[in-house]
């Protein structure tokens, strides 16, 4: 699975580094580092993380299920 | 203008093409589609990835904890796009409306967007360049690279320019306890960002971790050894440095080279557009059909003057993207302006470093939380007696509350106390920019345009 943090966002709540800590960690007292592509066997702690972000910085691919990534050269051209 | 049945073909069934194929690129096509356009969609890209993030490269991937080629982004939606990538556009005709490619072959668009970002600047020497053990760090290509010789454990590693991507790498080393030396010309690290007096701050944690920064100094030539690979840096105060591998972190040039003859205000500072997004061309008359987004931009904003602001920022290439998008498909009436506040972030040497604003258009700083010498604080910088900005060193919490203030052009310094306030924060003082005459490796942020203070813009009529 794919996962971006807006690190804009980020305030360093660090509810994410409790909830998935193989997935995201805190790089010192604020700074947020996580793995951009978790396996799938995460996806269940990962989505907590997502729910849980005070600010709503996690954006995961297939969130709930209801896109799927589409494979680049799927539809043509590439 | 298009008229109401045009757009609605265009929204039903044009082709829309989107040359630039990374953050910004990705959610323009995602806008696209979740604004109910359904026609043709045709990604183009130099690079032969899906549009992958960079911020990580960097940080987690330099670190090697997360392995290269494992920060493609998230997809937000379908697409069902036409991908070109791994072929570079290089001709823009606005007359036909037609992109070609480095492959020979060319795309027809009835509505354009350019998203084709920045690349690193490379060291001007070709020669000393092209040494096995000299790097640039700005794609993913470049990152596998790095990490690679990193891995190997060299014996020095030399860092050319203390910007933020320059130090991230110096922090980088020092995590995996590689001997490094940063070169700076300026005064201090990030002091085009972020001024003299955070640039102290930076020194401080640069020292602290074991780099062995030298600043006021530029790297006036990179040796190699018979076998073409790098053995020695010289430096223009005489010094010189036995180092394997050099990182060259000069900043960024923007990818407009291809736009050239094109028509369109294209240049080394970028691609002017108006607060909607749509580009100028030379004549200084909008485009209809041409969209600009993200690095490569520059657009007017209201918080600063209207002049022109170039931003190589991350939440900007998003933010832009999905404006641009909107326009693109939506009549005159509903278009939006991109008045975006400028917000960026960097990690490095156990730091969380964030902004607001535009620090480096600033005359004074004002500590207004925490303290410089625990390296952890909240400043606000003004300019001319307004809130232009704020920098936060393990204090995000606090840059909202800024960004606020300075939407508003609160007054400066602030005219109430603030919590956590110390003594070095009662007064302002001077923000330490170098001279923006003196060129350095350059902030991330360019302000430029019609002020009449501003003399770096030439009119040469053809």
């Amino acid at each position: 699975m794919r996962v971006v943090v807006d690190l804009n966002r980020c305030q360093g709540y660090a509810q994410c580094a409790f909830l998935a800590p193989d997935v995201f960690a805190m790089h010192g007292e604020e700074a947020l580092l996580y793995d951009a592509r978790p396996d799938d066997t995460r996806r269940a702690d990962v989505l907590r993380a997502v729910a849980a972000c005070p600010v709503r910085a996690i954006t995961v691919e297939g969130a709930g299920g209801r896109w799927t990534a589409d494979r680049v050269g799927a539809s043509d051209g590439a | 203008m298009a008229l109401d049945g045009s757009l609605e073909r265009l929204r039903r069934e044009g082709h829309i093409v989107v040359v630039g194929a990374s953050l910004a690129g990705l959610r323009a096509a995602e806008t696209l589609r979740e604004e109910g356009f359904t026609g043709t969609l045709t990604m183009i890209g130099d690079e032969p990835y899906e549009p992958y993030d960079r911020p990580p490269l960097s940080k987690q991937v330099l670190l090697g904890l997360v392995p290269v080629g494992q920060t493609a982004l998230p997809r937000r939606r379908t697409l069902d796009a036409r991908w070109r990538l791994g072929a570079a556009a290089t001709a823009l005709d606005m007359a036909a409306k037609r992109v070609t490619l480095a492959d020979g072959t060319s795309v027809e668009y009835d509505r354009l967007l350019i998203t084709t970002g920045v690349r690193s600047r490379p060291w001007p020497n070709e020669l000393e360049a092209g040494l096995d053990g000299v790097f640039v760090l700005r794609t993913t290509d470049d990152a596998a690279r790095l990490v690679g010789r990193l891995r190997a454990g060299p014996r020095r590693v030399l860092v050319i320019g203390a910007g933020f991507t320059g130090s991230e790498i110096a922090s980088v080393c020092r995590e995996r306890e590689l001997p490094v030396t940063v070169a700076e010309r300026g005064p201090a690290p990030l002091v085009g960002a972020l001024g003299g007096v955070i640039g102290e701050v930076a020194a401080e944690l640069q020292h602290q971790y074991g780099v062995d920064l030298r600043c006021g100094v530029m790297v006036t030539g990179l040796e190699g050894d018979g076998a073409g690979r790098l053995r020695r840096a010289h430096f223009s105060d005489g010094a010189a440095l036995d180092a394997e591998v050099a990182v060259v972190a000069l900043g960024a040039t923007r990818n407009t080279e291809w736009l050239a003859g094109s028509g369109l205000a294209a240049g080394p500072r970028g691609i002017a557009c108006d607060a909607g997004c749509r580009a100028f061309d030379v004549r200084g008359i909008v485009s209809d059909d041409v969209f600009v987004a993200g690095d490569v931009a520059r657009s007017p904003h209201p918080l600063f003057g209207y002049q022109f602001l170039s931003l190589e920022h991350w939440g900007n290439a998003v933010a832009q993207a999905e404006v641009a998008a909107h326009n693109m498909i939506s009549p005159g009436e509903r278009r939006r302006p991109h008045l975006w506040t400028p917000y960026f972030w960097s990690a490095q040497f156990g730091v969380n470093i964030k902004s607001v604003g535009v620090p480096n258009m600033a005359d004074q700083i004002l500590v207004g939380q925490g303290s410089l010498s625990e390296h952890r604080f909240t400043a606000a910088y003004g300019y001319q007696g307004r809130v232009i900005a704020a920098v936060a060193f393990d204090q995000a919490k606090w840059l909202e509350f800024y960004q606020r203030q300075i939407e508003q052009a609160a007054p400066f310094p602030l005219p109430f106390t603030t919590v956590d306030r110390r003594t070095e924060g009662m007064r302002p003082v001077p923000a330490g920019f170098p001279d923006p005459s003196v060129p350095t490796h350059g902030p991330e942020v360019t302000v430029s345009g019609h002020s009449p203070t501003d003399q770096r813009v030439t009119f040469t009529p053809a």
